[in-house]
């Protein structure tokens, strides 16, 4: 992708995320956020977002390709225990994954 | 504590940004403009598969098309403030995930007249750090040993994944999210480009019609 592309699509983005809050002001009182249009427009957006997190760690497009799939499971396994354990800390689950990727990385394990 | 978690999910970015071969006034523009992560996130992954700027644009508005029922929410702590109808739009531009869910939670206790003032300043502080963030992420992906990048590339997905376990309360988004997360993957090897749009799409309207039913099903027997 060419540079001024990348600054069409960063242009693009900017626009496509400020107007569903423009839409939120201008549909304010006048709808209920509890509605079955926006439970639908949430699955969705759930949804997409899910899927990208799924993808990132199986099949990653950028620099974790160089790291083993059994690694990034682990760690993302790993940050789940801690965020469960740690009465649901982001911030700690955040923290645990990374450096037990970074260690197995350093380490030279490569589990699968 | 949220300024923290914010912080180190912007050094994410600024990482990823980098390892995907754009420049940091790039990713700057990103964060200054959009901000809202997820969003950006998924430009930069599908700008990496090579999607078209228009399944980009139309996946990133799906993804932030949350954005508009957390801004219907937020308004009404904003009524009686004596806020003028323009001043709401531009205050609806700093409605993201942690300034509102903060903002829930703190506004209700404060007189009117201070809300506004302390909702921009709260949002333009975490603005800055996630401004810093993304510079940080950026010089620290160039200058940390390998390992450490791949670590700080990976803090994204690990962050998404648990807010997104923090937000589940609904069936719906439960469903939706469990479907998308294994139809994800799966058309992504189908079609990188158009896979996370279909996913979202697919799975999203999926789960959304087996609540329903679901739904019906419970009222019909209770």
């Amino acid at each position: 992708m060419g540079d001024a592309e990348i600054w069409l699509v960063i242009g693009l983005t900017a626009v496509v995320t400020y107007l569903p809050r423009a839409l939120g002001v201008a549909l304010s009182g006048r709808i209920d956020p509890n509605g079955p249009v926006f439970q639908f427009v949430a699955c969705i957006a759930y949804a997409l977002l899910a899927g990208l997190i799924a993808r990132m760690i199986l099949f990653p497009v950028g620099p974790l390709q160089e790291t083993a799939l059994g690694n990034r499971l682990a760690s993302a396994g790993l940050a789940l225990a801690v965020f469960l354990m740690m009465r649901r800390s982001v911030m700690l689950g955040v923290l645990a994954g990374t450096a037990a990727l970074i260690g197995l990385t350093v380490g030279g394990v490569q589990l699968f | 504590m949220p300024g923290l978690v914010l912080l180190a999910s912007y050094v994410g970015f600024g990482s990823l940004v980098r390892q995907s071969g754009l420049d940091l006034p790039q990713g700057l523009a990103s964060t200054a403009t959009a901000w809202a992560l997820p969003g950006q996130v998924a430009m930069v992954e599908l700008s990496a598969v090579g999607a078209s700027a228009l399944s980009i644009a139309i996946a990133v508005a799906l993804t932030n098309a949350r954005l508009t029922p957390m801004v219907v929410t937020i308004l009404p702590l904003f009524r009686d403030t004596g806020m003028p109808r323009r001043v709401t739009y531009a205050v609806a531009h700093f409605v993201a995930v942690t300034a509102w869910a903060t903002a829930l939670r703190q506004l209700p206790g404060m007189p009117p007249e201070e809300r506004v003032g302390w909702f921009v300043g709260f949002a333009l502080t975490l603005w800055v750090l996630s401004m810093t963030g993304t510079a940080l992420g950026y010089f620290l992906a160039g200058a940390v040993p390998a390992p450490v990048t791949l670590g700080l590339v990976f803090l994204n997905p690990l962050y998404f994944m648990l807010i997104l376990i923090v937000d589940l309360r609904q069936r719906a988004r439960t469903l939706a999210m469990i479907m998308g997360a294994v139809l994800g993957p799966i058309l992504h090897l189908v079609t990188p480009t158009y896979g996370l749009l279909l996913t979202g799409v697919l799975a999203g309207a999926m789960a959304y019609t087996t609540d329903r039913v679901l739904t019906r099903r419970e009222s019909l027997r209770g």
